[in-house]
């Protein structure tokens, strides 16, 4: 138990901006965009979050600042690829290279500072249940809105008029665009919806996770995100499934150390990489279900004068 | 009256050379903005970015020395992309050719002899193919998205080098640091002009243009790689074979990614350090892209990003700038291009009654 329960902690903690970004994602693929730019738009999250809670003091503007920071990254994104049409793969890389680049610039000076983090939120009698209490209704803000979100994507695409709307965009463009629907409207939506949950995702990082900036202090977990998108077949529940998985595996590089096995550090490190290729392989190797569930416009490029 | 685009009856060839030209003016302008923002007189710091580097024959070979494995990924790179093959992991390929080469070069320390050098590069280039070709297996039987898998492949690069030069290949009188021997004499790639940096890896790369011009637009297998690329369906009625393009492409651009890496570390560097490359893989696809997909424009489109290394470096000495403006400068570059490249499909028009008509 006293290793378990920190162990368990931190798999939440490793989740948490993998399941924001993810679910954002997820959104942005149903609409039939294909966004390579999340590694950009958290990165710029983190940053954002990380000086808005240095000059202000305030986690809650700081959040909602890296929010609007990954959405108005996505805004150039989906400015490129449905103004200009834009093909999505390379401005997706841009968006990427561009955000490392600026939250460097921009992060100059907050090198070395640290933050206390995020504040904990006990939900009354419930967080004083033993073991479940701590494990579930002890965490900050982000935890409990990113389990939030899970349900509310589910809610929006599979439950309200518009979630239908949109993977009807997603699947079928022209379809869509002939019933009178505004694919580029819906389109630009889901992309700041998505970039908007990468910065929260981002936020996560540089205020809960490891309170402080570092250079491209994502690590490539835009790109896991990705991977999580595929892993999940494009179901939200399922995203929620594999963060924790993911978590799971970063933790263990952690708590290895720790138990005294003699594997090298970055052996441990390379292991949610790894494992990225491992999930993909095994996901993308079944090609039917892979066609069955992905939007089918995921990708494309939309002409509306055709 | 509202400027509208309008579908181009042919795409624009001319807009095609244009196109990045107007995206460096606006990367300029754009640059002059951030300039003024940061409080840095503009003048002053395009002088420090562009002008200054290369002011000096010094300077100009440094340009080379830069721009080298630039031009070499970049020539790679856009083989793959012709056939929309997204190998976006050069990164991992450049470490892993850079590793194994620097592996050979330490086992042949203070040996001498012609054959060291070409052993060397030959690992290199092994090295840089066995990476990309886990993506190219991964991608041809299991339909792994080459994308996330070669990205993915180039964090494992990178940590397996930093594995190396903390364990195996670590000096050992170099009192603990993370950092290997450095190689001998006869290991490393023979520099062009006295008091220079510039070494033999710049004319490979050019013979690499060549051969990548004479590839793409000479042969068959060029035809194959543009039709895969432009027209998947009407490729594979012709019997031209998706698996053997992806394996080709990526075989070809992970090796010349490799012979990136070891020309790295056996030139400038001179020995293996936890990280050989300021990002080179990633930012050849700028380059690709800039250079129009094409062997002949990636040459040049290398030399202005390899530009911006060294506008950052100067900038950082000379102005106190930090060296992340280059990033941003990059991506920038890029996003215009991305933006610019519209007008290739599409003309403005100002004439609301064409737009009706079209």
């Amino acid at each position: 138990m006293e290793i378990l329960i920190p162990a368990l902690l931190t798999i939440i903690t490793a989740a948490t901006p993998l399941l924001f970004a993810a679910l954002g994602e997820l959104v942005t693929e149903k609409s039939g965009v294909l966004n390579l730019g999340i590694e950009g738009m958290m990165v710029m999250g983190a940053i954002i979050g990380f000086v808005t809670v240095h000059y202000t003091g305030s986690a809650t503007l700081a959040i909602l600042a890296s929010l609007m920071a990954g959405a108005l990254m996505s805004a150039i994104f989906a400015v490129l690829v449905l103004q200009f049409h834009a093909s999505q793969v390379p401005t997706g890389l841009a968006l990427t290279i561009f955000g490392i680049g600026l939250s460097a610039l921009l992060g100059q000076s907050m090198i070395g500072i640290a933050y206390e983090g995020l504040p904990i939120i006990s939900i009354p009698l419930l967080s004083s249940i033993p073991v479940v209490g701590e494990l579930l209704f002890k965490h900050d803000i982000l935890v409990f809105l990113s389990i939030l979100m899970v349900f509310a994507v589910m809610w929006f695409l599979y439950r309200s008029r518009a979630g239908l709307i949109l993977r009807a965009v997603g699947d079928s463009h022209d379809a869509a665009h002939a019933m009178g629907y505004s694919v580029i409207k819906i389109r630009f939506l889901a992309i700041l919806f998505g970039g908007a949950m990468a910065g929260v995702g981002g936020a996560y990082l540089s205020l809960a996770y490891s309170p402080l900036w570092v250079e491209q202090m994502t690590a490539g977990r835009g790109w896991i995100a990705l991977a999580l998108v595929v892993f999940a077949t494009w179901r939200p529940g399922r995203v929620l499934l594999g963060a924790y998985l993911f978590g799971g595996i970063t933790i263990l590089q952690l708590h290895a150390q720790a138990l005294g096995i003699g594997i090298p550090s970055q052996v441990m490190s390379m292991l949610p990489y790894l494992a990225t290729v491992v999930v993909l392989v095994i996901i993308s190797s079944d090609q039917a279900r892979i066609k069955l569930n992905s939007p089918a416009s995921l990708g494309k490029a939309f002409h509306p004068s055709r | 009256m509202l400027p509208s685009m309008i579908k181009r009856q042919t795409p624009s060839r001319a807009m095609v050379y244009l196109s990045p030209l107007l995206a460096l003016a606006l990367t300029l302008v754009a640059g002059i903005l951030l300039f003024l923002i940061m409080g840095v007189s503009p003048a002053a710091a395009l002088h420090a970015f562009f002008i200054e580097p290369v002011s000096t024959f010094y300077g100009l070979t440094e340009l080379g020395v830069k721009a080298s494995p630039l031009i070499l990924i970049g020539v790679a790179l856009s083989l793959g992309f012709r056939a929309g093959v997204w190998n976006i992991g050069a990164e991992g390929q450049l470490i892993m050719g850079g590793l194994c080469g620097g592996a050979v070069a330490l086992f042949f320390y203070e040996k001498t002899g012609f054959y060291i050098i070409p052993l060397i590069l030959i690992a290199g280039v092994s090295g840089g193919m066995m990476w990309a070709s886990i993506v190219a297996f991964l991608r041809t039987h299991f339909n792994a998205n080459e994308i996330l898998t070669s990205l993915m492949l180039s964090y494992v690069a990178g940590l397996f080098l930093n594995l190396m030069v903390h364990g195996p290949l670590k000096d050992p009188e170099g009192y603990n640091f993370p950092e290997s021997r450095l190689f001998s004499e006869s290991a490393l790639l023979p520099t062009m002009f006295e008091g220079s940096r510039l070494h033999i890896g710049f004319l490979i790369a050019l013979i690499v243009v060549v051969v990548g011009w004479v590839l793409i637009s000479r042969t068959l297998l060029g035809y194959q790689i543009k039709v895969m690329g432009d027209a998947p369906a009407a490729g594979e009625h012709a019997g031209f074979s998706r698996s053997k393009i992806i394996w080709i492409t990526l075989i070809l651009s992970g090796g010349i990614a490799g012979l990136a890496g070891v020309i790295e570390v056996s030139g400038p560097i001179g020995q293996l350090l936890p990280t050989i490359s300021p990002g080179y893989g990633f930012t050849a696809i700028i380059v690709a892209y800039v250079g129009r997909l094409h062997p002949v424009g990636v040459l040049f489109a290398a030399l202005l990003l390899a530009l911006t290394y060294l506008g950052g470096e100067e900038a950082q000495i000379s102005l106190n700038l930090p060296v992340a403006v280059t990033g941003v400068f990059q991506g920038l570059l890029l996003f215009f291009l991305l933006a610019s490249d519209v007008l290739i499909h599409y003309r403005v028009s100002f004439n609301n009654k064409q737009m009706v008509a079209s």
